[in-house]
């Protein structure tokens, strides 16, 4: 099978200056979900956009479905990648949310019937209902994210990329990004996630890049980047509150490789010589 | 009058203009002077409204119905005009940009003091504190667009506090900022609370960073204010998880340690309390049977 993206020794700079992408290498399974962190200006944005063409690369490729980017146009990459800024304000324009919704469907010349269709089920996706005729830019930062989110959900993307869909989401819309990216999982999607949340990354995903200075420095499970004392240092990044903690019990021989509370609580049970879970 | 508290809120209801469901009702507080009070809970909770109700947004600028009263150290919010409410009630905002928008640092912070008209020397005196205070000497000649989100943020707040209120405002000034600047701001916060005495009123989402610096926890939901009460008390009461409310790892270990029959000394709100109290309970004799 193909994978989703290819990322070989990949090389940027914007203009005449410094290079931003220094030798990124990544692979991305089809049906993957995959988080990617690091610290502000290590390159993640920059390395996102490759993959819908909005950029190319100076040095080395960026393949998506095979399709070598350099080789396609934006319009044909959109449509089997789906990005989600960071910002929203950089996408929303339309008079209405159910507009901002329909305008890439019709776009792509879908029939208005399944235009129709797939605008209700975004809508009601990202609990967008009762805000269907309001314009985006009287909604407040967190419910623009959601329908930033919805208008690339709705023409159906195979590859979603989302950067930073946390940010300024309160638990409850926290929890629902969450459950989205299962649904999207399940569904076969394949899923990248720029994330500062550490916490979010922990509990919700089992594999994790980490970039600094433009350069992919750790790739793997979650268990063992985040846990990592030196990729945490040199991402600018704070491990996770279950992992600092499990840090600071090393003298009583609780393992530093630990991300979840149950872990931690079993390690912590066992110190205690305590019994099974009574769980009422 | 009561004496002694920076604000008091009686029986709050207010309903913007054009909109059919209430912000705010029922919103009864009162908040010493000093006290640093977290205010949570989950979006389009009244959060924000109860902010401006503070500073006389509401009712001078947000147009709306208001019921109740609302007095910044004794003064009526409704009958104060806004420029007298400002000396007492500094405000900041979720986006520092909004809030900034001059060429460069130092004139960013000298802005409010040449609006009231001070000598020239003094405000040349209070900027150099702020600059100092808030470690932006290296910035002083840059424009806010220069800036990291959290720079500009840090920013904004010396902004506010070179003016001197009493009591200082936050409504989710992290939430644009990634973990690091996060917590930096946050701690900035705790400075300025404990240093100059000032009331802080926090509302926040990141409850991991805030909560243990934090006197008191205050809960909304639906325009009303649910519990209030002591911020360790209340993570374990249950009612978070009613509301739709967050809480951190660190509680969550705690409460799955309670079951197991392990009770740690307190409710930790950090790593290291979690640390701490898990050495505790472990080395307490009452756990070695």
């Amino acid at each position: 099978m193909q994978p989703a993206i290819v990322v070989k020794d990949l090389y940027f700079r914007y203009e005449e200056g410094d290079y931003v992408l220094k030798g990124v290498n990544l692979t991305v399974q089809e049906g993957e979900v995959v988080a990617l962190m690091g610290s502000n200006g290590a390159g993640k944005t920059t390395l996102i956009k490759h993959f819908n063409g909005l950029l190319k690369p100076v040095k080395g490729s960026v393949k998506v479905k095979g399709l070598d980017t350099k080789e396609r146009s934006v319009a044909e990459l959109s449509k089997i990648v789906g990005l989600v800024f960071q910002n929203p304000d950089h996408q929303l324009f339309a008079e209405t949310v159910e507009e901002e919704l329909a305008f890439a469907l019709r776009n792509f010349g879908y029939p208005e019937e399944v235009v129709r269709q797939r605008v209700e089920w975004a809508l009601t996706l990202m609990d967008l209902r009762k805000y269907r005729s309001r314009s985006p830019l009287s909604l407040s930062g967190g419910e623009r994210k959601r329908v930033a989110i919805a208008s690339v959900l709705c023409y159906d993307p195979e590859i979603i990329v989302f950067d930073e869909p946390t940010i300024g989401q309160d638990y409850y819309q926290k929890q629902k990004i969450a459950q989205l990216l299962k649904m999207l999982s399940k569904q076969g999607k394949t899923v990248i996630v720029v994330t500062h949340d550490v916490e979010f990354v922990a509990e919700n995903f089992n594999r994790v890049a980490v970039m600094a200075n433009g350069q992919i420095i750790a790739d793997g499970d979650v268990e063992e980047v985040l846990t990592d004392p030196k990729v945490i240092k040199e991402a600018d990044l704070r491990p996770p509150q279950i992992t600092e903690c499990a840090w600071l019990l090393g003298d009583l021989g609780v393992p530093k490789r630990i991300v979840r509370v149950e872990e931690l609580v079993e390690e912590v049970a066992r110190l205690g010589g305590l019994s099974e879970d009574k769980g009422f | 009058m009561g004496e002694g508290y920076a604000v008091e809120i009686e029986d709050l209801y207010f309903k913007y203009e054009g909109s059919e469901e209430p912000a705010l009702s029922e919103v009864n507080l009162k908040i010493r002077s000093g006290e640093y009070v977290l205010i949570t809970g989950p979006s389009g909770s009244g959060k924000s409204t109860l902010c401006r109700a503070l500073n006389g947004l509401i009712p001078h600028f947000y147009k709306g119905e208001m019921r109740g009263e609302v007095r910044v150290f004794g003064m009526s919010v409704k009958e104060s005009p806004t420029y007298e409410l400002a000396k007492y009630v500094g405000m900041v905002f979720q986006e520092p940009e909004n809030q900034l928008f001059l060429s460069n640092v130092e004139r960013e912070l000298a802005f409010g003091l040449e609006n009231l008209g001070l000598p020239k020397d003094v405000i040349k005196r209070k900027v150099k504190w702020a600059l100092k205070a808030f470690r932006l000497e290296d910035l002083r000649d840059k424009a806010p667009y220069e800036l990291s989100g959290g720079q500009q943020q840090k920013v904004a707040i010396a902004s506010v506090l070179v003016m001197e209120p009493k009591i200082l405002v936050l409504d989710e000034p992290t939430s644009n900022l990634d973990p690091l600047s996060a917590s930096e701001i946050i701690s900035l916060v705790h400075k300025v609370n404990k240093d100059l005495g000032l009331t802080v009123i926090l509302v926040e989402h990141r409850l991991e960073l805030a909560l243990r610096y934090a006197d008191r926890l205050i809960l909304m939901k639906d325009g009303k204010i649910v519990s209030s009460g002591d911020p360790r008390m209340l993570m374990i009461s249950g009612e978070p998880k009613k509301l739709g409310v967050g809480v951190p790892k660190v509680v969550e270990a705690y409460i799955k340690l309670r079951r197991r029959g392990m009770e740690l000394p307190r409710v930790p709100l950090s790593s290291e309390e979690l640390a701490e109290g898990v050495k505790e309970a472990i080395y307490s004799p009452c756990n070695r049977l």
